[in-house]
């Protein structure tokens, strides 16, 4: 995969389709690969990489980059491709300005799992015939893909992907079965305190880095509400822990009918707080109640709580926790 | 006496002057009387207004006013806005002094002193001016170079008119930046005018304003042969703690809140130019 | 040298905590190692190290500092510090302890901040050798010895027992008053114990990392590097190096109307964060690729300017793990470091 990947920067630099392509470079050990932009094929050659822990969502580095102008070429997974037509609808980025090379995706590798593991002192991950080795400094052994794949790829939404210009690999198909509201139903079944008690064992351990929001493909506001020394709720940390809550809680509700459930707020926090369910609730209950909808899977799709319709559901009807 | 310098002393504005249309210059004593604290030419203090924020802003009076200490202040933001919309008699929060002072009572000594400055970047340079006015004996002249963009934007007006100008040894040269009826002073931007009156060499040089104004003015000094080492400036960047530990007034390796303000321009040259 | 068996463990550290707060790493529900307060019952992490650091033992991730009452045009100050009380810390790792000698350095100068003196003064920290550092760790490029650990009182893990090694006159105070529960220890199981972690530090891969083309006195040779767009490029500017940083000791004091009063606390900021040097008329470092440099310059070179040369980092790694974008200080000192 990683050399048909170069082959195409390559070829696409080179006849000057794109001037540069927004890729992973390499890091220090085989697992922390850092998205990156290459502008010449010689800086390809020298550093690009991709594996099973280049997980990282590009589509969001496009905001920036269709601001320096030129044209760039972006490598995307298929949840990846759902954000780009996100941000295409919302007029945060130009699709004349983007080259999209979608990539097959067989599930990325978390290397938290792997250290869970217990691995120490990693050395080296190779993958060849459906195995990764991994390599330490007490020695080598052979593990299975799918024993340390990220959460969110267990529930995996769509092998397809809903925009690109080229595919390098197979195409592959929305997964009808994914279970990824599971847990969302498990939380409707609590009682509202075990469901309280559930949140804020999460999130009191918020320590309030933004990772999740500024990863966050939808959350492209130029100005973010808790950044602005005007809004009166700018805060960096906890004055009580009341306030985690909220930022989290009003963030959810901002994205609403926007997040794609890419799943890169939960893969950032480094508190490892499952913040994905938050929005997994949402998008179940735009299901239910406006009826099937992905964000992102069409760019020209009006969002269900973007447009008023006669029977839309009234507040109220809809129900809400019961005491 | 406080042991812990970030609990600020609370103190009673007891006179507000409006300097021009945005700059206001306001009089604080200690409930009891007296000053809140000591201080030396070209230090600051932390302002505060609590539920609204905290401001670094230099003292503008002389440490040789033993009855009260003075602030100007330039309305452009959140907390300044307030400031300017309180009334004699309120409360607001102080601490301080803080920073690197104007050399006064060593390098300075016995030097002509040429004192340049825009707008309000007079405030910080006050101090020092009329602590030489109080010790008038230790300095040689002051020349003292002042601009603003109209002739209502001169702060301190009446006293550089009544008091610096009839001080011997004293020479102030005012300039506005554009022709304005009433006015039959100097018209032009101040490094201009800084060239014009063609310096003496010899002199110290003290120099506060807008970043644009410095740069102009250190080019035209540099031009008529001054060296760095013979001009200080004092600077402001966002300042929290004014005690150099939280970490964002740094220019390189210095803090601003400590190592500065006040900084000669061969110090500076050392730093990186993020500023 | 004592020796604490450890089947006597959990009456030593109920006798600790008899006696004051003992906080120790603990497994929280995701898995991942926290310090907690301890009680009956709670079981030590085996976790190498604790996902944030310990430095908010002594610089908490919030505190308040002061409260105002306003009446009218009046304003009153109210001192709200208190002496904090006596603490224990046990199982901090060499890194973190190394992390209190650099925040020292900037709280306990004059002036010195009197909430963080207060927690340092009453504070007892209890250090645990490493047995199995990991990929990330890189302390030894700092000269910080994960097998001797400094603080009051170093621990080192032996066959069934902790060997441990008073340091200080708190941690003597700390052993002396547990007596009955420890034997004489073993200067050679520690020794022994010691060799391992060393020839496991050696092996590991940042063994060796050498910082010579950063540090003191490089701000002209490295400021306007060129590189710094490429290193910044995808930084999200978030704040997770510098919450997790156990080094990072900038913060921010903000007022909060409680309803009753004005409370003034302060908060960790991150000089990542687009509004950490935000002013009423402008800003001194408008983009991502001047905060960016701005903390790893901080780290690299301001720091050691102002200490005698040391670095501002101590090898913790916990920005290798934990940056979302596998962004971090040893990528960065290796891409300043590696050519003129």
């Amino acid at each position: 995969m990683q050399e048909m990947m170069k082959n195409r920067a390559y070829a696409l630099l080179e006849n000057g389709t794109v001037d540069r392509v927004l890729g992973w470079t390499r890091g220090e050990f085989a697992y922390d690969m850092t998205p990156a932009v290459f502008r010449s094929a010689d800086e390809v050659k020298k550093g690009f990489v991709y594996n099973d822990f280049c997980a990282a969502n590009l589509s969001k580095y496009l905001v920036k980059e269709c601001r320096a102008g030129g044209k760039i070429l972006v490598f995307l997974k298929p949840c990846d491709t759902y954000s780009f037509n996100q941000l295409l609808a919302e007029h945060r980025i130009k699709r004349e300005m983007i080259y999209v090379v979608g990539i097959e995706c067989f599930g990325k590798a978390d290397v938290e799992k792997v250290k869970e593991m217990g691995f120490e002192g990693i050395t080296g991950i190779t993958a060849k015939d459906g195995v990764y080795t991994v390599s330490t400094i007490y020695g080598d052994k052979a593990i299975k893909p799918a024993d340390v794949m990220a959460e969110r790829c267990l529930a995996c939404k769509s092998k397809k992907h809903v925009v690109y210009d080229e595919l390098i690999g197979n195409e592959g198909e929305v997964v009808e079965d994914c279970n990824r509201f599971d847990m969302v139903a498990k939380l409707e079944a609590m009682t509202p305190d075990e469901r309280y008690e559930f949140w804020r064992g999460e999130l009191s351990r918020c320590i309030r880095c933004n990772a999740c929001r500024n990863v966050c493909p939808a959350c492209t506001c130029e100005q973010c509400i808790f950044d602005n020394p005007n809004s009166g709720v700018s805060q960096k940390a906890a004055v009580n822990s009341f306030e985690e809550n909220m930022f989290h809680i009003i963030r959810a509700f901002h994205v609403a009918g926007r997040c794609t459930d890419c799943g890169e707020c939960s893969r950032v926090c480094p508190q490892h707080i499952p913040l994905h369910l938050l929005n997994r609730k949402f998008i179940k209950d735009v299901n239910t109640f406006y009826g099937d909808y992905q964000a992102g899977e069409n760019p020209e799709a009006k969002p269900p709580l973007g447009k008023y319709e006669k029977n839309d559901i009234e507040p109220g009807e809809a129900g809400g926790a019961k005491e | 006496m406080n042991t812990e310098t970030l609990i600020p002393y609370a103190g009673i504005v007891t006179e507000i002057t409006q300097q021009t249309p945005d700059v206001k210059t306001f009089r604080v004593e200690a409930p009891g009387g007296g000053k809140l604290f000591e201080h030396k030419p070209g230090q600051c203090a932390m302002l505060s207004v609590p539920g609204i924020s905290e401001a670094m802003i230099s003292i503008t009076s002389s440490p040789t006013n033993t009855e009260y200490m003075e602030f100007s202040v330039k309305k452009c933001g959140c907390l300044t806005e307030w400031l300017h919309s309180m009334e004699v008699g309120q409360m607001i929060t102080v601490r301080g002094p803080y920073g690197r002072h104007f050399p006064v009572y060593d390098e300075l000594l016995g030097k002509d002193l040429l004192i340049i400055a825009g707008g309000i970047g007079l405030a910080p340079v006050r101090s020092v001016i009329n602590y030489v006015r109080d010790n008038r004996d230790k300095f040689g002249t002051v020349d003292i170079v002042y601009g603003s963009r109209s002739k209502d934007d001169l702060v301190y007006y009446k006293e550089i008119v009544e008091e610096w100008m009839t001080t011997p040894g004293f020479n102030v040269h005012l300039t506005i930046d554009n022709p304005q009826e009433g006015w039959g002073g100097h018209v032009g931007f101040v490094p201009n005018f800084v060239k014009e009156l063609n310096p003496d060499l010899k002199k110290t040089v003290l120099m506060c304003g807008p970043p644009i104004m410095i740069k102009f003015t250190l080019g035209g000094l540099m031009e008529l042969g001054f060296r760095k080492e013979q001009v200080y400036t004092t600077m402001e960047l966002r300042m929290k703690c004014g005690i150099g530990k939280c970490g964002r007034c740094n220019i390189g390796n210095k803090y601003v809140c400590k190592d500065g303000p006040v900084f000669r321009f061969d110090e500076l040259d050392e730093l990186p130019n993020e500023y | 040298m004592k020796k604490l068996c450890l089947t006597k463990l959990n009456d030593f550290f109920a006798a600790v905590a008899a006696k004051q707060a003992l906080y120790l790493p603990v497994n929280n529900k995701v898995g991942k190692a926290e310090f907690k307060k301890w009680e009956s019952g709670v079981e030590m992490s085996k976790a190498l190290n604790t996902l944030r650091s310990a430095k908010d033992f002594f610089f908490p991730q919030t505190e308040n500092l002061m409260e105002f009452k306003m009446e009218g045009k009046s304003i009153e100050v109210i001192d709200t510090r208190e002496e904090c009380e006596d603490f224990v810390v046990f199982g901090v790792r060499a890194c973190d302890a190394a992390s209190f000698a650099i925040l020292d350095s900037v709280y306990l100068v004059d002036p010195v901040d009197s909430y963080y003196k207060s927690r340092r003064e009453h504070g007892t920290v209890v250090t645990m050798a490493c047995g199995k550092p990991a990929e990330t760790c890189f302390c030894g490029t700092f000269g910080i010895d994960a097998a001797d650990p400094a603080g009051d009182v170093t621990a080192w893990e032996v066959e069934g027992a902790y060997m441990l090694r008073a340091n200080t006159e708190k941690g003597e105070a700390l052993l002396a008053s547990v007596a009955d529960l420890l034997e004489e220890g073993c200067e050679k199981a520690v020794e022994e114990a010691q060799a391992k972690t060393r020839a496991i530090m050696a092996k590991l891969p940042l063994a060796g990392l050498k910082l010579d083309g950063v540090g003191a006195g490089k701000t002209k040779e490295l400021f306007d590097r060129p590189e710094w767009k490429t290193l910044s490029e995808s930084c999200l500017g978030c704040g997770t190096c510098t919450f997790v940083c156990p080094t990072c000791q900038c913060y921010d004091v903000r007022d909060f109307d409680s309803g009753n009063g004005i409370k003034r606390f302060r908060c960790w900021d991150s000089c990542m964060y687009s509004d950490f040097t935000l002013m009423a008329h402008g800003n001194s470092r408008n983009s991502q690729v001047e905060r960016f440099r701005q903390r790893f310059m901080h780290k690299l070179v301001y720091y050691p300017d102002r200490n005698n040369g040391t670095f501002g980092c101590v090898g913790c790694g916990r920005c290798l793990a934990r940056c979302p974008i596998s962004m971090n200080i040893v990528k960065v000192a290796k891409t300043l470091g590696g050519k003129k």
